[in-house]
């Protein structure tokens, strides 16, 4: 089936936020603190503006807590004794011309007592430092198996390294948006930009005092998210909602590019260190892993990221003794958020990594370690899952080479570097693994509520709070509940999210949409169905031609009604997740993936091309080939420029280079052809027989290319993004032309 | 304002246009907010994303980067002056995701479909480096511009 909006955002008739006609509105805008940390004296209005013409909004004007409902309840909505960041919002503006406003935002001055700031989540800390806990840690997490420290003192072959990653911007091309008012019942609605339509209503219940039924939150077609329109978008609806709210207008937030890459949360920076005992043949016999994580100003996502970042940071091999460690600890840097991969990507950057260092030190091909550890089925991950389906690993791995002509590319790529005077090829290769949905308990507890209503005109409606954001839901969803059901797709329609029409199905996030809600929708076809055979007195519940026939003969005598199935989310018997001690099913499955990237070093300037890339996975059932690779693709280029150019330069806790023009996203001329594989293995479990697919080609390009820049340059680079001056570093100049 | 604006005609879509424009309003904005037209979106405002994409006389230029008042006299034509039926490769080869770069994206296919002798000295890959996309990794779009050149060819 083709992406079902797809006409409408080729042809440029889709109506984003900033595309809606809006009568009668303001434009609203932030005014930001301008010191990292300390603070607030006082706000100063420069009298030479007419201040009588503006809205006005500060923390004072927030009727219910000035608290950004998340996680944890530390970030406020707007700083009203302390600024932690930069960018932390302050004073909030409104008025009907937009270039008057930017002129006023610069004429509003917050003077601020400075504090000393913390930048280096590594740097000793000095008491006056201290602004979360005893020690400025916001989460810290273990997970241990077997006896990692006596495995380590055995081993007959011990090494260590330590990796770096960078943050990264998202660039969603359409930078945040957010519209608010009251409407006539008194109803504060947003409508917006934004992945999680709850998470947005429950800040806007927290900041506003009130019930689910005082406000309404709907989402406008969303030009990207990639997890950076998971939380912050709340931020944004509640200050539009307040200056709706005091203004009585309605009023209209559209972050400028300059603004959204600097006050939107980014990936978290890592930094993982790993002890690995190993046989000389190659075999793991421990894994120490240390994870520190950058979690800027407030606690927002980290404890999560963190999570996800620890279970898959011994990667996808089998081992008996594994001790990991992980820090998400505050700077005052802007908060760092999700990005798709959360977590993951570092850690497995860091993971794969290291597998070809041990492969050096071994005298062993990198390929063959591999192999040799790769998990299989009734094996078992760092936390204790146990392995149940999914297709073997090293088949993947194998296509995965079979596809990149792997050993006889590599032995041209040695002809090729000893007789040219100063390019240099390689290729490296990562096998990595994520999981899908929610983490340990998470899905539990979300609980997700998904609707399907026949109705009397012969449609079906999938009503769900899951969010179309370019991922391809509306899509996915029509095709699963169109085979549930075993009807044309045409006879479905999936309702746009609005908070007072839709269930809450969870957030859009966590690769979940397709395996957890997918499956969901099932369950609620099976229901509607039920429902709809006993309206008709049938033996069982209808299905193709006896669905439609059914359907139709009960909207005849039932115009304007609707047979309503539910489900809610129940999570497969055999999954077992124990919280406290961090083992067990941490994930309901995973997604695996084998991915081999080609390189040409330049030695002149020390740049890096990527030239080749395959990218061979398990995702279960493919439910669209068109959907399913461009997610692939589209991942793999984000991580070509996590690992290669895109670099968030850093001062006073805030991006430097917010601008498009100095941080550095790949073009199509940056990168080659993504050669796209699946090998498909129907997940009992997930809509469709699909698995997770958003996140899991994040994971594995960053190593994958670094290795192959190991392999072109025998240097050994251990932090991304290898801009080329990093490369410059780590290659003696000697080598040079 | 009428003291600060500046009266002009031009072409836009083949329908003549005269308005009242203010001498630093961006051609992005008029098009969008006086003129209605919201296909053609702000991504950067600086020129570097290829969202705001439009032909002027011809070209694809960066719309946030045009003072208004220099289109007249010129013809301005908008991704709303595209047939949909041209669209069908880039819609099969899964050229739109999130579709805030597509319109961008769009004019600059069509361009390159109206100049295919282009690519006898630049890659599809060299003459849509300017139009930045974050979903799709740029093949759907390659394969899009491919597919639409061909079909182009094959009519002709």
């Amino acid at each position: 089936m083709l992406r079902l909006e797809g006409l409408s955002k080729l042809t440029g008739a889709e109506r984003y936020a900033d595309d809606m006609p809006l009568c009668d509105f303001l434009w609203g805008m932030t005014v930001r603190s301008q010191s990292p940390r300390g603070r607030i004296v006082d706000i100063r209005f420069d009298p030479s503006v007419d201040w009588s013409q503006f809205t006005i909004v500060t923390h004072r004007d927030i009727p219910g807590c000035n608290e950004v409902y998340l996680i944890e309840k530390d970030q406020p909505i707007l700083a009203a004794t302390h600024t932690r960041h930069i960018h932390e919002a302050v004073v909030l503006l409104a008025h009907p011309d937009r270039q008057a406003l930017r002129r006023a935002v610069g004429k509003v001055k917050v003077i601020v007592d400075e504090l000393p700031p913390v930048f280096d989540p590594r740097a000793p800390l000095a008491p006056e430092q201290l602004q979360h806990g005893t020690e400025n840690v916001f989460k810290a997490l273990e997970i241990r198996k077997g006896d990692a420290a006596a495995a380590l003192t055995a081993a007959p072959v011990v090494v260590e390294g330590e990796y770096a990653t960078g943050a990264q911007e998202h660039v969603y091309i359409e930078p945040n948006a957010m519209i608010a008012w009251t409407d006539e019942a008194g109803v504060i609605c947003v409508r917006g930009s934004l992945q999680c339509p709850y998470y947005v209503l429950n800040a806007l219940k927290h900041a506003f005092a009130r019930e689910a039924d005082g406000v309404r939150v709907i989402q406008t077609p969303t030009g990207g998210g990639f997890g950076g329109k998971e939380d912050y978008p709340s931020i944004i609806a509640v200050h539009a909602a307040l200056l709706a709210h005091k203004s009585g207008k309605q009023v209209k937030i559209i972050y400028d590019r300059d603004e959204d890459m600097a006050a939107t949360t980014k990936r978290h920076p890592s930094i993982v260190r790993h002890r690995t005992g190993v046989t000389k043949d190659g075999l793991l016999l421990a894994q120490d892993i240390d994870i520190i994580m950058d979690g800027g100003a407030y606690v927002t996502l980290s404890p999560v990221v963190l999570s996800r970042g620890l279970i898959h940071a011994a990667g996808p091999y089998s081992c008996a003794n594994v001790h990991v460690r992980g820090r998400a600890v505050l700077t005052n840097c802007i908060p760092h958020g999700a990005f798709r991969g959360f977590g993951a990507p570092q850690t497995h950057f860091a993971n794969e990594r290291h597998m070809d260092r041990i492969a050096a030190h071994l005298g062993m091909s990198p390929v063959e370690l591999r192999r040799r550890n790769l998990l299989k089925k009734g094996q078992t991950t760092s936390t204790g899952q146990v392995i149940r389906d999914g297709v073997d690993r090293c088949e993947l791995l194998d296509a995965a080479l079979d596809a990149a002509r792997y050993d006889a590319r590599r032995q041209r790529h040695a002809e090729f570097n000893r007789a040219h005077p100063y390019l240099r090829r390689g290729m490296g290769v990562a096998t990595f693994h994520h999981g899908a949905g929610f983490t340990g308990s998470g899905e539990d507890y979300l609980a997700s509520k998904l609707a399907v209503a026949a109705r009397s005109d012969g449609r079906v409606e999938v009503r769900s709070a899951s969010t179309e954001m370019g991922q391809g839901t509306l899509t996915v969803f029509t095709t699963i509940a169109a085979e549930a059901l075993d009807i044309p797709a045409d006879r479905v329609v999936v309702a746009n999210p609005d908070t007072h029409l839709v269930p809450n199905s969870g957030p859009t996030v966590a690769s979940r949409t397709a395996m957890v809600v997918g499956h969901l929708i099932e369950r609620a076809c099976d229901d509607m169905a039920g429902q709809l055979g006993a309206a008709r007195g049938l033996s069982s519940a209808p299905r193709g031609g006896a669905f439609l026939a059914a359907l139709d003969a009960w909207g005849r005598e039932n115009p304007g009604r609707e047979l309503v199935g539910r489900a809610q989310y129940k999570k497969p018997e055999y999954v077992q997740w124990y919280d406290k001690t961090y083992q067990g099913d941490a994930y309901a499955t995973f997604s695996w993936g084998a991915y081999v990237a080609e390189v040409e070093v330049d030695l002149r300037t020390f740049s890096t091309r990527v030239t080749d890339f395959v990218a061979v996975q398990d995702i279960g059932r493919v439910l669209n080939d068109t959907l399913a690779a461009g997610q692939v693709t589209g991942g793999v280029v984000q991580a070509i420029g996590w690992a290669l150019m895109e670099e968030c330069v850093w001062e006073r806790g805030a991006m430097k280079n917010n601008q498009l023009t100095n941080y550095i996203i790949p073009t199509s001329f940056d990168v080659p052809e993504i050669n796209v594989k699946f090998i498909q293995s129907p997940y009992a479990h997930g809509g469709g027989g699909a698995k997770g697919v958003g996140e899991l080609p994040m994971d594995g390009p960053g190593p994958a290319i670094l290795n192959a820049v190991a392999d072109a340059t025998g240097a050994d680079p251990c932090e991304l993004p290898l801009t080329p001056e990093r490369l410059m570093r780590l290659i003696p100049s000697g080598d040079a032309p | 304002m009428s003291h600060d604006t500046m009266h002009i005609a031009f072409t836009l879509n083949g329908k003549a246009v005269e308005i009242d424009v203010l001498p630093h309003e961006r051609l992005l904005d008029t098009l969008r907010y006086t003129l209605g037209l919201t296909g053609a979106k702000e991504g950067c405002g600086e020129g570097e994303c290829g969202a705001c994409t439009v032909h002027l006389d011809g070209l694809p230029v960066n719309s946030c980067l045009v003072p208004t008042f220099q289109v007249r006299g010129r013809d301005v034509r908008t991704v709303e002056h595209l047939s949909p039926a041209l669209l069908a490769p880039l819609h099969e080869c899964g050229a739109t995701q999130c579709g805030a770069c597509t319109p961008g994206v769009v004019m600059a296919a069509a361009w390159i479909r109206d100049n295919s002798h282009l690519l006898s000295r630049f890659s599809i890959r060299e003459l849509m480096a300017g139009n930045l996309c974050r979903c799709t990794g740029y093949d759907g779009i390659v394969h899009g511009v491919e597919r639409l050149v061909a079909s182009e060819q094959g009519a002709a």
